[in-house]
């Protein structure tokens, strides 16, 4: 995956860096929010094995992004009145960051998803699962279903003209979505409650 | 009496018996359509071809040094890998390297541009009638795009106001239209969300300007498809969009023409397009740019550093309303 993201780059590398990263954590929250949908259609339950890694992998890429964003865009736009090894550098690119996430909507939303993963990643490890105790894990963990939705706006509303790929995300998002509220429905209804709930 | 009520809702309204008694599985077909239509721009996207400079083209002759050109020393040019492989024609795909991949079924040779509107030489034009005895020279401009990144690109090419000249507009002519090729039979690029034909436009002060030029070559050389082979403009202190390529009209009009791009988002481009730090973009600052092949961005100066050329065609003019 590395070398496929670092073989193509073109003429202006740190754009593709950050287009690539954000991209890519858009495809794992993609991946993570349709292993439930294909367990339960396949009855595979092997594959729910994978959500964690998945959905740390969308967390690292995410950062990534953040972290190319921070560094490509923000530092590199900076003036070092003082130098580049100043204190009034990490102010100034605190400043920039700052302004920047509350000034332009798509990068306000952006940064957002970016917090939505912090307390998911925070308690993706077994021991936090078990002081949560799974039915308030899992209520937290569907945080995530915000996170599928504010990046899809994200990507929308950073596009110029062009907007078949966000839709294309944007419809995988609200498939996967949609799944879970049908799921939801078909299982309160009486003829397909879970047999144990009858036993 | 009988007053007849028209039913509340038309036969012709109400969902087909079988599409209803089939709406799980037009749902499941709806669905599977979609995501199908998903999967296949996702799977595009990930595609790995990497994008091909522009092979090297017949040597131009005769080719004049302008005083117009920047120092180089300040302003080194771009590579011609940069510069062939890193292009905004949608017409041949969104992306920058899409334009490299897909131009492989343009042909620019033959071409006629047609000269139309309040001028008293109306005709359609050979490309060599254009450049028969016509002086070409090198014109290393600063080129700024409006996403934010910037090159300098060593053009060839000869003022469009040697050409306008040629075609007499009227006194009635005081914008100048040009047209680009729209071919989807040579242009493989999908919906962009754009409307073409490529529509752009100057005021004919602005067209007359001697900074102002119609591009025939790079770096010696004939210019290539990905650029706009064989006629585009360049108008160094507007940003990019204005530098239309492949040019296969041009027309003298009376009114202000709408060009492509604010058609699209008038609240983000409009028809001036002069590069100013001032003005932002509304979803970026215009204040610094990313020069292709370098870290630290540089600032961005009013009308890209022409200012003491150009300033005064806009002296009096509001450029936070006229952008």
């Amino acid at each position: 995956m590395w070398a496929g993201l670092t073989g193509h780059l073109s003429a202006n590398p740190l754009s593709d860096l950050t287009n690539e990263t954000g991209v890519w954590a858009l495809r794992f929250i993609c991946i993570t929010l349709a292993l439930t949908p294909l367990r339960r259609l396949t009855g595979w339950n092997a594959v729910i094995r994978f959500r964690r890694m998945a959905g740390l992998f969308a967390f690292f890429y995410a950062t990534l992004h953040f972290l190319t964003y921070v560094i490509a865009d923000r530092f590199a736009s900076l003036d070092f009145p003082d130098g580049i090894l100043a204190w009034s550098t990490v102010r100034n690119l605190a400043k920039s960051v700052g302004e920047d996430i509350y000034k332009r909507p798509y990068i306000t939303v952006g940064f957002t998803a970016l917090m939505t993963l912090v307390p998911l990643a925070a308690t993706s490890t077994a021991g936090m699962i078990r002081r949560l105790g799974g039915r308030r894990w899992n209520l937290l963990h569907r945080l995530v279903y915000v996170t599928g939705v504010l990046v899809v706006i994200h990507y929308w509303w950073l596009v110029k003209s062009d907007i078949s790929r966000p839709m294309a995300y944007g419809v995988v998002v609200a498939l996967l979505l949609g799944f879970r509220i049908y799921w939801s429905w078909w299982r309160t209804k009486p003829a397909h409650a879970p047999a144990r709930a009858t036993a | 009496m009988l007053i007849k009520r028209p039913a509340d809702v038309r036969s012709s309204e109400i969902t087909d018996k079988k599409w209803y008694l089939n709406r799980r599985q037009f749902i499941q077909a709806a669905g599977g359509t979609a995501a199908a239509t998903a999967f296949g721009v996702i799977g595009a996207d990930i595609g790995l071809e990497a994008a091909t400079p522009a092979p090297h083209g017949r040597k131009l002759e005769n080719v004049k040094p302008s005083a117009f050109s920047v120092d180089q020393k300040v302003d080194k040019p771009n590579r011609w890998e940069e510069i062939t492989t890193y292009n905004n024609y949608y017409e041949f795909g969104v992306d920058k390297d899409s334009p490299s991949m897909s131009v492989g079924k343009f042909n620019p040779d033959p071409w006629t541009v047609t000269v139309s509107g309040e001028c008293n030489r109306k005709a359609a034009w050979h490309m060599e009638d254009i450049l028969k005895g016509q002086a070409l020279e090198d014109r290393i401009y600063r080129h700024r795009c409006v996403e934010r990144w910037s090159m300098v690109i060593p053009w060839v090419g000869f003022p469009l106001s040697d050409f306008i000249k040629k075609c007499e507009p009227t006194s009635k002519a005081k914008y100048v239209k040009f047209t680009t090729l729209y071919d989807p039979k040579q242009m493989p690029g999908r919906d962009s969300g754009l409307r073409w034909p490529y529509v752009e436009g100057l005021r004919m002060d602005e067209a007359m300007h001697p900074l102002t030029i119609l591009t025939v070559g790079l770096y010696g050389e004939v210019l290539p498809k990905q650029n706009g082979a064989p006629l585009r403009l360049a108008v160094p202190w507007k940003y990019g969009f204005k530098h239309v390529k492949s040019i296969v009209k041009i027309e003298f009009v009376e009114k202000e023409p709408l060009n492509t791009w604010q058609e699209q988002a008038s609240n983000e481009y409009g028809f001036y397009a002069n590069v100013n730090p001032g003005v932002d973009h509304p979803r970026w600052s215009q204040a610094q740019e990313r020069r292709i092949g370098e870290f630290f961005m540089r600032k961005t100066m009013l009308f890209n550093g022409y200012g003491d050329q150009v300033a005064s065609l806009y002296s009096g003019m509001d450029l936070r309303r006229y952008y």
